[in-house]
C-alpha cells in the first residue's frame, strides 16, 4: 500500500480527518524547507503538499504568487525540490509528500525522468494545476509506471461526466477546489461544498480533500466535517511571509497545531 | 493530404490543446460548443460581416508602396492596410467576432489582456458598441510605454487594471486575466486577443482574422493579375499573421514568412522570437507551443521594442507551420524595425505600428535581392500613433 493510502486508511480507522498543509519549496529559504516540513509533521500534518515554484502561477492568488517569486529568487528549481524531498526522507519515511505546481517545469525535465526521480526520492503524488486529464496521457503512463499518484483537482464548475473521468484516473486522493477563484480567495461557501460532495462521492471512491479559501481554525473545522481532508495553503504561506527566518518554523508549527486541534474536535 | 487543423481536441499536431485549471475547463468547453454552433450560423455570419463592413470599414485596401519599392530597387512591396481599420489595427476583427459570440452567450462582462494596447482598445470599443462592462489587464511596464492607448480605453468606458507581477508585460496581463476569469467564470467572457491560448481560441481567433487573407486573395489578382510571391507578417502571438497566412496555406506558389521580434538580437538572449531562436516546446496560457524558457522550465523575460510582440510564446498553428515547413520564421531586431518605421513615414506618408514595422523591415531586407517583377505582400497590421512616445524617447525627443 502506498504512503498516501496507508495514511488515509489509518485516519479512517481513528475516525479523523487529514490535515494537508501546503508550502512553496524554497520559501522563505531553501535551507528552511526541510525544517518546515518536519515542523509541519510535528504539529499534526498528515500529508504535505510541496509547491514547485513557477514563473507564471496563473491559478494562484497574490500570497502564493509572492511565495513563488521568493522561491525562484532563492534559486529553487524542480530538481532542487526533488533533492529537498530526498533530504526530508532521511528522517521521515512515512509522511506522504505531494508535489503541486504547473506542468512546464516537468515538461522541461521530461515526465519519465521526473517520475523516476520522484520514486527515487520518495515523492508520493503529483498535482499539475494546468494539466487536465485530456492532456495528461503521457504524464500518467510515467507516473503510474513509477508508482506516483496523479492527484486531480475538481471544481464547483466540474460536470458529472468529468467527475467520472477523473475518478478512473485519480490515485491517492482527489482535491476539491472549494470555490471559483484563485488560491487564497476569501469567499468560501460551505453550503455549496455540502451540495457538491454527494455528486463527487457517487463516482470517487478515493478520499476527498477540500482546499482554497480555508483561512482559520473555524473554517478548517467546518470543512473537515464534510470531507476526508483539509488543505490549507495561502494562510500558511502568509504566516511564512510574516515571520523571520528565526521564528518561521515555530510560527508555522503553532498555526498548524491550532488547525489540528480544530479539525480533531 | 489536405491541411486541416486543429483536430477536435484543439491540437495542431503536437501543439495547442487545452492546458487549463479545472475550474475553467467547463468554460472553455462551453465556449467551444457555442462557437462551433454559431460559426456556420447564417445570421451570425451576416451580423459579423455587417459589422466588419459598416463599423470597421472593411475591406481594408491594399496599397502599392511604389516609392519605397523604387528606392529599394527590387521586389515590389504591397501593404495590406489593416492600419486603416476602425481603432487602427487588425485586432478589431477578432474583438467584434468574440463580442457577437459573448452577446449570444448572454455574457454582460468582458475581460481582455493587452500588450501594446491595441487589443485592449478594440475590446473596449466593442464593449461600448454592444453595451458590456469591460475590464482590461495591462502590464504596468506596457501602461508606461503605451500611455495614449490607456487613455483611449478609459475614454471608451473600460477599466484598465495595471499588472505589477512578473515582468509587468503581456504574459503577466494574461495571467491576471485568467485569474479574473477563474473567479468570475459564469458572468464573464474572456475576449482573448491572439491566436493562442486554450482551444478553441487559436482556431476561433484565426477564423475571425482570416478576413485579412481572404480579402487579399481577391484583391491581389485584381491589382496585379496574380497572387503575391510571398506574404509577410509580424508574429507575437501571431493573430494578424495567421489571418493573412491561413487562406494562403493551400496556395503552394505563395511563400509564407512570419517575422518575430529579435529585440537586441537572438544571440543577446534579449528577444521575443521563440520560433527563430529554436526554443523548446512548453506549456503556458492553456496551450503547448514553442516557448522561451530556461533549462528548468521557467519562463524567461522577453524583450522587444514593440509591446505587442513582447511575449515568450507563439500561437500553436505557427509552431505547426514551422515544423511542416509551410512557413518560414525569421527575426528582425529593434533597430531594423525602427529603420523600417522611419522609411515608411518618409517614403509613403504612412506611420506604421512598431509591430508591423518588423514585417516591413524583413520585406525591405529581402526586396533588393529580388527581381523588380516579384511581389511581397506585407500585412501592415496597425498604425503607429500609439508608438509616438516610444519612438520619441529613442530619438531623445521630449514631446
Amino acid at each position: 500500500m502506498s504512503r498516501i493510502d496507508t495514511t488515509f486508511e489509518n485516519l479512517k480507522q481513528q475516525n479523523r480527518k487529514a490535515l494537508i498543509p501546503f508550502i512553496t519549496a524554497g520559501d522563505p529559504a531553501q535551507a528552511l524547507t526541510v525544517p518546515l516540513m518536519h515542523g509541519l509533521v510535528k504539529a499534526g500534518a498528515d500529508v504535505l503538499e510541496l509547491g514547485v515554484p513557477f514563473s507564471d502561477p496563473m491559478a494562484d492568488g497574490p500570497t502564493i504568487q509572492r511565495a513563488s517569486e521568493r522561491a525562484l529568487k532563492n534559486g529553487m528549481s524542480l530538481r532542487g525540490v526533488l533533492d529537498l524531498v530526498a533530504e526530508f526522507r532521511k528522517q521521515d519515511t512515512t509522511t506522504p509528500v505531494v508535489l503541486m505546481g504547473y506542468g512546464n517545469p516537468i515538461e522541461a525535465m521530461g515526465w519519465e525522468a521526473f517520475a523516476k526521480r520522484c520514486a527515487e526520492v520518495g515523492v508520493d503524488g503529483a498535482l499539475t494545476v494546468d494539466f487536465p486529464p485530456e492532456e495528461s496521457h503521457e504524464a500518467f503512463e510515467h507516473l503510474q509506471a513509477h508508482g506516483i499518484a496523479p492527484i486531480f483537482l475538481l471544481a464547483p464548475t466540474t460536470k458529472e461526466a468529468r467527475i467520472e473521468q477523473v475518478a478512473k484516473l485519480a490515485r491517492g486522493y482527489v482535491y476539491y477546489v472549494s470555490l471559483k477563484g484563485v488560491t487564497g480567495a476569501g469567499n468560501l461557501d460551505l453550503s455549496a461544498i455540502e451540495e457538491k460532495l454527494p455528486q463527487l462521492r457517487k463516482h470517487i471512491k478515493l478520499p476527498i480533500g477540500v482546499g482554497f479559501g480555508i483561512r482559520d481554525a473555524a473554517t478548517a473545522k467546518a470543512v473537515a466535517k464534510l470531507c476526508d481532508g483539509v488543505v490549507v495553503g495561502s494562510r500558511i504561506v502568509q504566516e511564512i511571509e510574516n515571520s523571520t527566518e528565526q521564528n518561521v518554523v515555530a510560527n508555522v508549527g503553532r498555526l498548524v497545531q491550532e488547525l489540528r486541534v480544530a479539525i480533531d474536535n | 493530404m489536405k491541411y486541416s487543423y486543429p483536430d477536435q481536441e484543439g491540437h495542431f499536431g503536437q501543439f495547442g490543446g487545452v492546458y487549463m485549471a479545472e475550474t475553467l475547463i467547463p468554460a472553455v468547453e462551453e465556449l467551444r460548443d457555442q462557437y462551433l454552433r454559431f460559426r456556420d450560423d447564417p445570421e451570425f455570419k451576416a451580423e459579423f460581416e455587417y459589422e466588419l463592413k459598416h463599423y470597421v470599414g472593411r475591406p481594408s485596401p491594399i496599397y502599392h508602396a511604389k516609392r519605397l519599392s523604387d528606392e529599394l530597387g527590387g521586389a515590389q512591396i504591397y501593404l495590406k492596410r489593416e492600419d486603416l481599420n476602425h481603432t487602427g489595427a487588425h485586432k478589431i476583427n477578432n474583438a467584434i467576432g468574440q463580442a457577437l459570440l459573448a452577446k449570444r452567450m448572454g455574457k454582460k462582462r468582458v475581460i481582455a489582456e493587452t500588450g501594446a494596447g491595441m487589443h485592449g482598445v478594440a475590446t473596449a470599443t466593442v464593449a461600448a458598441r454592444f453595451g458590456m462592462e469591460c475590464i482590461v489587464y495591462m502590464g504596468a511596464e506596457d501602461i508606461q510605454r503605451q500611455a495614449p492607448n490607456v487613455f483611449r480605453m478609459k475614454l471608451l468606458g473600460a477599466t484598465v487594471v495595471p499588472v505589477e507581477s512578473g515582468s509587468r508585460t503581456l504574459k503577466d496581463a494574461c495571467n491576471e486575466a485568467i485569474r479574473d476569469w477563474v473567479t468570475n467564470v459564469e458572468s464573464t467572457f474572456y475576449i482573448f486577443g491572439t491566436a493562442a491560448g486554450p482551444h478553441p481560441y487559436p482556431m476561433m481567433v484565426r477564423d475571425f482574422q482570416c478576413v485579412i487573407g481572404d480579402e487579399a486573395k481577391v484583391q491581389m489578382p485584381e491589382m496585379i493579375g496574380r497572387q503575391p510571391d510571398a506574404v509577410i507578417a509580424c508574429v507575437g502571438g501571431g493573430s494578424n499573421a495567421i489571418g493573412l497566412f491561413h487562406p494562403y496555406i493551400d496556395v503552394p506558389e505563395v511563400q509564407i514568412i512570419g517575422v518575430e521580434a529579435g529585440g537586441h538580437g537572438i544571440a543577446s538572449g534579449q528577444h521575443a522570437a521563440p520560433l527563430t531562436a529554436n526554443s523548446k516546446v512548453g506549456v503556458l496560457h492553456g496551450n503547448k507551443v514553442y516557448l522561451i524558457q530556461d533549462e528548468n522550465g521557467q519562463i524567461i523575460e522577453t524583450h522587444s521594442i514593440s509591446a505587442g510582440l513582447d511575449y515568450p510564446g507563439v500561437g500553436p498553428e505557427h509552431c505547426l507551420l514551422k515544423d511542416i515547413g509551410r512557413a518560414q520564421y525569421v527575426a528582425i531586431n529593434d533597430d531594423e524595425a525602427l529603420a523600417a518605421f522611419d522609411a515608411l513615414c518618409r517614403f509613403e506618408g504612412i506611420i506604421p505600428a512598431l509591430e508591423s514595422s518588423h514585417a516591413l523591415a524583413h520585406a525591405m531586407k529581402i526586396a533588393p535581392g529580388m527581381a523588380k517583377d516579384k511581389v511581397l505582400l506585407v500585412n501592415l497590421s496597425g498604425r503607429g500613433d500609439k508608438d509616438m512616445n516610444t519612438v520619441a524617447n529613442i530619438k531623445g525627443i521630449t514631446l
